[in-house]
């Protein structure tokens, strides 16, 4: 049940009608770790087809969990009332902690190791100029990420775990999530760009 | 009283740029890491080893403006950072792993593995301090 504040702002739900919200969904680390654990045998064995099986999934559903938060559930969220917003928030977010730094390791080892296998790391190929312009790409997508978007995920889950969250913080950290996860959305289109052409040369 | 759901976003309290400087830190540190990655297997030194020591010296600020907040939740700071610190650490292990499986050592090797530090420490505090600026100063 919504509350509201002194200020007549709602906060999001307290009391007995709120669960406390497990910030890291502890049943999905095994997941992770099986998936960890095969990336770290693709790479010690150069096993391509699994590196490319990593790479291309991985940052398929990187690119389109990034394009659908920040232009499908982005917007959607903007509009619901800050208790919906909180509800929503707290059976999305845990899992966005777990999926996506697993998401990104997949791509970016599991990439680098194929860059290696296949050559295009090297100076002289011509995949490499494109390879060097998708790190930069990333790198900026990772300032975001990790400086930004990750930050407000782990900070909204903690103000609900709260007695009494702040409604207009977990507005004001759904705002920069979502926001951020818009930009990093839009980028990946410029990494769609360079990676088609990567495979097409 | 019936709740009036609200789209009004709170006002950014004054808080020391932490936020901004520990972003300009990781983003030197990223910087320095594709540079490096770049030119693999054999990598200039000179510009990401100026950039990880621009990150480091960002990094330090953080901590001394931090330092002279006279009511800070350091208990919450050092609880979300420690766990975010470890995962973190798992990160850049697997990113070590993949340039010491392709026979980087040395020391390229070195600056890689205080990139790694600095970008794990980065990630950490960055996490840790969203969640303590918002932290009650009774949970210090």
């Amino acid at each position: 049940m919504a509350t509201v504040t002194a200020d007549g702002i709602a906060s999001a739900p307290t009391g007995a009608s709120r669960r406390a919200i497990q910030v890291v969904p502890l049943r999905g680390l095994p997941i992770v770790a099986v998936i960890v654990l095969g990336l770290i045998v693709s790479i010690a064995a150069n096993w391509r087809w699994a590196l490319m099986f990593y790479h291309v999934a991985g940052g398929g559903l990187w690119t389109g969990i990034d394009l659908f938060v920040g232009f499908v559930i982005g917007p959607i969220l903007g509009r619901l009332s800050i208790p919906a917003r909180a509800e929503f928030s707290a059976k999305f977010m845990p899992m966005m902690v777990l999926i996506m730094p697993t998401l990104v390791v997949m791509t970016l080892a599991a990439g680098f190791q194929l860059a290696v296998v296949i050559g295009n790391l090297d100076p002289t190929s011509v995949n490499h100029g494109w390879l060097v312009a998708s790190f930069v790409v990333v790198g900026v997508m990772a300032t975001i990420a990790l400086g930004v978007l990750e930050p407000a995920n782990v900070a909204v889950l903690f103000e609900m775990n709260k007695p009494r969250p702040d409604g207009r913080v977990i507005a004001r950290l759904m705002r920069r999530f979502v926001y951020s996860a818009g930009i990093t959305g839009a980028m990946q289109v410029a990494t769609l760009l360079i990676m088609t052409r990567v495979a097409t040369q | 009283m019936r709740a009036q759901p609200s789209d009004a976003v709170a006002p950014e309290a004054p808080s020391p740029p932490v936020t901004q400087l520990v972003i300009g830190s990781l983003a030197l540190v990223l910087v320095g890491g594709i540079l490096m990655a770049a030119q693999f297997p054999d990598p200039p030194l000179t510009a990401p080893v100026l950039l990880l020591m621009g990150s480091a010296v960002l990094f330090a600020g953080c901590m001394v403006l931090l330092t002279r907040q006279p009511v800070f939740a350091w208990g919450v700071l050092a609880q979300v950072g420690r766990w975010a610190l470890l995962a973190y650490v798992v990160i850049a292990g697997m990113i070590e792993y993949s340039f010491i499986h392709n026979h980087a050592t040395g020391t390229p090797l070195l600056v890689l593995t205080l990139m790694l530090v600095m970008f794990s420490l980065d990630v950490a505090l960055s996490i840790g301090y969203s969640v303590a600026r918002f932290a009650e100063p009774a949970q210090r």
